[in-house]
């Protein structure tokens, strides 16, 4: 037989210099408490398993907030029932980390409920444990969520009541109905037999851990003789007597045999890989323009107004897009807030040689109105000398206005034509720009091609585009 | 190399990315949804986290832990949400964990509507969680900014220990604009208080509970130094045409680029009227205001709130000028026309 060997781990500390100049050599805890027992536990198995370095204690809020004091490992205190999203947070950054979430009922099962079930049921590769004294220590014995029925606490003064605080939560039962934990198991720390129980399963859901197995949830009833107001031995007993007929002591999942190791895939990506990632690398290089096209340019108000699915927005950003593309500044918004009216979907786009101040339209003086709403809606806000632009497709009457300029397309027909009606819109830039002659009408087809999704529209859009440009040379030649 | 037109919203993201941030943890709300669709999209390919917390609280707890992990991490959200964070917010400022939270406002109060707002002014400037704290607070008003500032909100926050905030409007989040981005992503800096999970840095102790009065009352200390350090060297803004001017407006994201259009107007027409636009509203740019106030004879502020910002000018102007005040609130904004005709009225 192998000899025992007792010393203390290595994962706690020689001195608890944390806690203060004297008593370096006690905890803070009370006599008879459980989280004595539970920390040697813990640290005895991460010093066997030689994980002391790698791993990160995470102390809640409760007795236990001064874990740190103990554990010669990484530490790190958490909000109030928050542990485990912090836990999240910190082994999601290092994979390799060891993280142990250590907490409270009021802790885990009454502020943190959700906390700790969104956890579990994300699978989280970390190690939980859940101590369950039956109420707050730390503030003063207040009762908590897993408080026994009839059982006193100075805010359950006459015994917890069925008809006002419902039953006492179970915890274990809840987390192993989840199909993510890889184990779920109750211990209890009243005398040998149940502190060994408790030992193996701490190890177990650490090992887990150490395997990337996933996430592992160990209850342990312990006793809090001060909160209880009882001795330290009538506490192994009230737990016995009490706790453990209503919060059985036994594993209520594990899987750990059965789940795969989850590798997580680490490496460095170089800068073309993130360029590429994000799109940035086909962005190529700015185009060279002359100088006195930028200083000629005329601020273009823009508003596109339609019903949604005629590529009103699109058609905003494709306009954007080729004027960026030719240096200018531009800006986009859709419709958006007060300034949505009349049921239509429209978007404003500012095309400017200058910097752009807001970039609303509220009074434009390049309008696109691809339906009759849109028309009703903002005509009368076109600046004096605009353009109106209407799709006689759709709009069934004349601009009232005298002091603008208008073209009257049947968009939507020479789209149709081309048997593709949602280019209505591409039509439409295509006459603005051989209309105006601001931009050269061939520079869109350097945006449409990277602005459509649908690949295999893309030359049916361009074709619009020259459809555009021819209906303005026989109809509407300067 | 040439600029990519994009939203402001996910402008954040790509900024984020290219400042080396790893983690995006968030919870969806409108109008910054976008921010998280896009980290959804793109940190998953770059070897990064993006995680769909159960609540907003969660994600700025998982915040907290990926900063204590020596991480670059974000989160984004709106009022409502950002109400939520605060508690977190107030853990990392405490704990000194670097992070960045973007604020892209809606109206309140409640649920109030998705429209844009500038009422989130005070809760995130002045500190809407518990305890002496400031965050960092940057406020971009184009999609560039977006970027830009997103990225240095990264190096703000690691450089002084503390959450950065990056707030705006739902305008300046909705809308799409040139923006040029940076061709290297930034190496994250190593951390020598920050849990990697090893041996060097398992003597690290991240917390924020201090029970001795005299310990916390010198890491209280600490701190406000700290913010007196930022308040120092950090201010940022525009100013433009502030010298000769009667009248200097004031007003930040989407109200500065309508007051750009003011001013632009007014000038026109022969009146000497400034605009100072606040880049960074914590630390706000109190002492070139103060100056401003020895040669002008008063100041328009105009925000979409209550009066929030408009505390903070008076506290520069120090009552030596009238500072008039013009808003609009629950999702409405000025036009141009509109605030002109009130700038009238003051000079």
């Amino acid at each position: 037989m192998k000899a025992a060997v007792l010393e203390k781990p290595k994962a706690f500390y020689d001195k608890f210099e944390r806690k203060g100049k004297t008593q370096q050599e006690t905890t803070h805890y009370c006599p008879g408490c459980g989280h004595g027992n539970l920390h040697k536990i813990i640290t005895e198995a991460l010093s066997e398993f030689g994980v002391d370095d790698r791993s990160i204690i995470v102390s809640p809020v409760g007795c236990s907030v001064f874990a740190y004091y103990y554990f010669d490992t990484g530490n790190i205190q958490a909000a109030h029932g928050r542990a485990p999203a912090v836990a999240t947070g910190l082994k999601r950054s290092n994979p390799e980390s060891i993280v142990i979430s250590y907490q409270g009922d009021g802790d885990l099962a009454a502020i943190g409920g959700d906390e700790i079930l969104q956890a579990a049921n994300r699978g989280e590769n970390m190690t939980v444990i859940f101590v369950n004294n039956a109420i707050y220590g730390m503030t003063g014995g207040q009762m908590a969520p897993t408080t026994l029925v009839g059982q006193k606490t100075t805010t359950s003064p006459y015994g917890r009541k069925i008809e006002n605080e419902g039953y006492p939560i179970r915890m274990s039962e809840i987390i192993a109905t989840l199909e993510a934990p890889v184990y779920v198991e109750r211990t209890a720390l009243v005398d040998f037999k149940t502190i060994n129980h408790t030992k193996r399963a701490i190890r177990k859901a650490i090992k887990n851990q150490i395997d990337k197995k996933g996430f592992s949830f160990v209850e342990v009833l312990a006793p809090c003789p001060t909160g209880w107001k009882i001795t330290p031995v009538d506490s192994q007993k009230w737990i016995q007597q009490h706790m453990m007929p209503y919060f059985p002591v036994q594993a209520f999942k594990d899987v750990s045999d059965q789940r795969e190791s989850m590798e997580i895939e680490q490496r460095d990506y170089s800068d073309q890989e993130v360029l590429d990632v994000l799109g940035l690398s086909q962005l190529g290089e700015k185009k060279q323009v002359p100088a006195s096209f930028i200083e000629n340019f005329p601020t273009q108000f823009m508003k596109i107004a339609g019903f949604g699915g005629q590529g009103v927005l699109s058609a905003g950003v494709v306009m954007a897009a080729c004027a960026m593309n030719e240096n200018l500044e531009v800006t986009w918004i859709p419709s958006y807030g007060p300034e949505m009216r009349g049921g239509t979907a429209n978007c404003s786009v500012i095309l400017s040689n200058s910097r752009i101040g807001s970039p609303l339209t509220t009074n434009p003086n390049v309008l696109i109105v691809m339906n009759g709403p849109s028309l009703d809606a903002f005509e009368d806000d076109v600046q004096p000398n605009g353009l109106i632009i209407v799709n006689t497709s759709i709009v069934d009457r004349r601009v009232k206005r005298d002091d603008v300029d208008v073209l009257y397309i049947p968009l939507t027909e020479i789209a149709s034509g081309l048997g593709l009606t949602a280019a209505a819109n591409m039509v439409c830039l295509g006459a603005y720009l051989e209309y105006t002659k601001l931009i050269d009408y061939k520079s869109l087809f350097e945006i449409v091609p990277l602005a459509i999704k649908k690949k295999h529209l893309v030359d049916t859009n361009l074709k619009a585009i020259k459809e555009g440009v021819k209906y303005i040379r026989e109809n509407y030649s300067r | 190399m040439q600029k990519e037109l994009i939203k402001g919203n996910e402008a954040v993201i790509k900024g984020a990315l290219m400042a080396g941030c790893s983690l995006y943890f968030g919870y969806p709300i409108t109008p910054a949804s976008e921010i998280a669709q896009a980290a959804a999209y793109y940190f998953p390919l770059l070897g990064g986290t993006f995680v769909q917390a159960e609540s907003e609280v969660a994600a700025i707890n998982m915040v907290y832990g990926a900063s204590a992990a020596g991480k670059r991490v974000m989160t984004a959200s709106s009022g409502p949400g950002l109400s939520l964070k605060q508690e977190g917010i107030s853990y990392c400022a405490g704990a000194e964990l670097p992070c960045v939270i973007a604020d892209i406002m809606r109206a309140g109060p409640g649920l109030g509507n998705i429209w844009p707002e500038q009422g989130d002014y005070n809760q995130m400037v002045k500190g809407g969680g518990h305890g002496n704290y400031r965050n960092i607070v940057l406020a971009p008003n184009s999609a560039q900014e977006m970027c830009d500032l997103t990225m240095k909100a990264f190096e703000l926050a690691d450089i002084y220990r503390n959450p950065c905030i990056v707030i705006t409007d739902a305008y300046i989040g909705q809308m799409m604009e040139p923006v040029e981005f940076p061709t290297t992503r930034k190496k994250v800096p190593y951390k020598e208080w920050a849990l990697y999970g090893d041996e060097k840095s398992k003597k690290n102790l991240v917390t924020s509970i201090l029970m001795n009065t005299h310990l916390e009352e010198e890491h209280n200390k600490k701190l406000q130094k700290k913010y007196q350090t930022i308040a120092e060297n950090e201010v940022l803004y525009e100013a433009l045409n502030t010298e000769d001017a009667d009248i200097v407006l004031v007003g930040y994201g989407i109200i500065s680029r309508i007051l750009l259009n003011v001013m632009e107007i007014l000038r026109k027409q022969d009146k000497k009227v400034g605009l100072i636009r606040p880049i960074t509203l914590f630390p706000f740019p109190s002492d070139f205001i103060s100056q401003a106030a020895d040669s002008v004879k008063s100041f328009l502020v105009v925000e979409l709130s209550n009066g929030q910002m408009i505390d903070d000018v008076k506290l520069a102007v120090n009552g030596r000028k009238d500072v008039h005040f013009y808003n609009r609130m629950g999702g409405a904004v000025p036009s141009v026309d509109e605030i002109v005709d009130v700038v009238k009225k003051f000079i």
